[in-house]
C-alpha cells in the first residue's frame, strides 16, 4: 500500500483528504506543522508528500529544502498544495524541488486527487 | 521641493536688494521666507508620507484578509465537492438543490477574494506587468474555446473574426488573458435570452484593438461614467443579476492602462454594449 504524507495545519483539509484517498486505496500519515512533518517524512518514508507552505513551527519552503538536503528523503515527490500564487512562491518552491505546485483556489478537489495518483504512479 | 525653495530665495534676494538698501534687513527677510517655505514643504511632504502610507496598509489589510479568507474558502469549496460527488453516499435530490446553493456561494466568495487580492495588488508598489510579444489573436481563440460550455448553456453565440496577418503585441498574456476573460464573461452574463457575441481583432496604427459587441442588458447612461470604478454596478445589472463582484473592469482597466494601452465602451441600454481595447504593438 502506497504511502502519502500530507503536511497541512487545516485539520478539516485533512479529513477531506484523508476520506477519498483512504477510499483509493492509499495509506494516509498527517502532520499538522512543518517541523512534524519533516520527522514524519524521515522515519515513514511516504511516496509521496503532500506540502502547504504556510505552516506553524516551520514553513513548507525550510520543510522542502530540508527534505531535499537529505540523502534519505530527496528522492520523494513534493506536491505544494497552497494559497499562495505570487510568481516568486512558486518560482522558489520549483528551485527547492517541488514536483508540481498547486494553487488550491485554481482547483477542484478531483483535479488534485488526480494529480496526486498520477504522481505516485510514476 | 528643494529646488523651489532655493529658487524663491534667490529670488526674493534680488528683488529685495534692488527695493532695499540695507543688505541685514533683505538677508533677514529671505531668511524668513525660506523657514516659512520649508515648514510648508515639510508639512506637504509629511501628510503625502502619511496618505501614501495609509494606502500601503489599507492594500495590506485586503491583501492579509483575503489570503486569510482563502483557507477556509478552500476548505468549504472542497468538503462541498466531496459531498455533491457521491463518495460519501448517495445524496437525494432535494438536497442537491441546496448543496448547489452552497457551491454557487462559495464560488462567489472565491472570486471576490481573487478579485480583492488582485486589487490590492494594482494598489500597491507590488504590481509589475511582464513585457512579452504574443498574438492577440491565439490567446483570445484559446479563451473563446475554454467559454464554449459557458456560453452553450447561457444560449450565447460567439463570432469571431480578424484580420490577417495581425502583428504581435507587447505586454503580460496572463494579466491581458484576465481582461479577455472579463470582458467575454460580462458580455455572456449579461445577456438575456438569445445571445450574439461579436469579437473582432484588428491594426489601428501603432496599436492592435480588440473589440467585443453584445446585444445584453446594455448599462444606463447616467451608470456609464461610473463603470470603471471600484465596486460599481450597473442599476439595471444589479435588478437583473445578483452575480459580480464590480471588481472585474476596474482591474481590467488597470490592466490595460499600465500596458500602455487604452480600454473604453459605447453602449445603449437595452440594445447592447461594445468594449473595446487597444494594446500597442511591439
Amino acid at each position: 500500500m502506497k504511502k502519502i504524507l500530507f503536511i497541512e495545519d487545516e485539520a478539516a483539509l485533512q479529513k477531506t483528504f484523508r476520506d477519498i484517498l483512504e477510499k483509493e486505496g492509499y495509506q494516509m500519515i498527517s502532520a499538522l506543522d512543518g517541523e512534524s512533518g519533516l520527522r514524519l517524512a524521515k522515519s515513514q518514508k511516504p511516496d509521496l508528500i503532500l506540502l502547504d507552505l504556510i505552516l506553524p513551527r516551520k514553513d513548507g519552503f525550510e520543510v522542502l529544502k530540508e527534505l531535499k538536503e537529505d540523502e534519505a528523503t530527496k528522492g520523494i515527490p513534493v506536491i505544494v498544495l497552497t494559497n499562495l500564487e505570487d510568481i516568486e512562491s512558486v518560482e522558489r518552491a520549483i528551485e527547492l524541488g517541488a514536483t508540481t505546485y498547486l494553487v488550491k483556489a485554481q482547483y477542484t478537489l478531483e483535479e488534485v486527487i488526480q494529480k496526486v495518483k498520477k504522481a505516485l504512479e510514476k | 521641493m528643494g529646488t523651489i525653495i532655493a529658487l524663491v530665495s534667490v529670488l526674493s534676494y534680488l528683488i529685495g536688494t534692488r527695493y532695499i538698501a540695507e543688505p541685514r534687513i533683505v538677508a533677514l527677510i529671505v531668511l524668513i521666507i525660506s523657514a516659512i517655505l520649508l515648514i510648508l514643504a515639510t508639512i506637504i511632504t509629511n501628510s503625502f508620507e502619511k496618505l501614501a502610507e495609509a494606502n500601503r496598509m489599507k492594500s495590506e489589510f485586503i491583501s492579509i484578509v483575503s489570503h486569510q479568507l482563502r483557507a477556509p474558502l478552500s476548505n468549504l469549496a472542497w468538503a462541498i465537492e466531496l459531498l455533491m460527488s457521491g463518495r460519501l453516499g448517495k445524496i437525494e435530490e432535494q438536497q442537491v438543490e441546496y448543496f448547489k446553493i452552497l457551491k454557487e456561494n462559495s464560488d462567489r466568495m472565491k472570486d471576490l477574494v481573487k478579485d480583492l487580492l488582485i486589487v490590492s495588488r494594482i494598489e500597491s508598489a507590488r504590481f509589475s506587468l511582464k513585457k512579452e510579444e504574443f498574438s492577440l489573436e491565439e490567446l483570445t481563440r484559446e479563451i473563446i474555446k475554454e467559454f464554449e460550455p459557458f456560453a452553450k448553456a447561457s444560449n450565447c453565440e460567439i463570432d469571431f473574426s480578424f484580420e490577417e496577418n495581425l502583428p504581435k503585441i507587447y505586454g503580460d498574456r496572463y494579466q491581458i488573458r484576465q481582461v479577455i476573460e472579463n470582458l467575454l464573461d460580462n458580455a455572456i452574463r449579461y445577456t438575456k435570452g438569445k445571445g450574439k457575441v461579436k469579437i473582432r481583432i484588428k491594426k489601428e496604427k501603432k496599436f492592435v484593438c480588440f473589440e467585443i459587441e453584445d446585444n445584453g442588458v446594455g448599462i444606463p447612461k447616467e451608470d456609464q461614467k461610473f463603470i470603471f470604478q471600484k465596486f460599481f454596478r450597473a442599476s439595471n445589472v444589479l435588478k437583473y443579476k445578483t452575480q459580480g463582484t464590480g471588481l472585474g473592469l476596474y482591474i481590467s482597466k488597470a490592466i490595460i492602462e499600465r500596458s500602455g494601452g487604452k480600454i473604453g465602451f459605447k453602449s445603449k441600454e437595452g440594445v447592447g454594449s461594445t468594449f473595446w481595447f487597444k494594446l500597442p504593438i511591439k
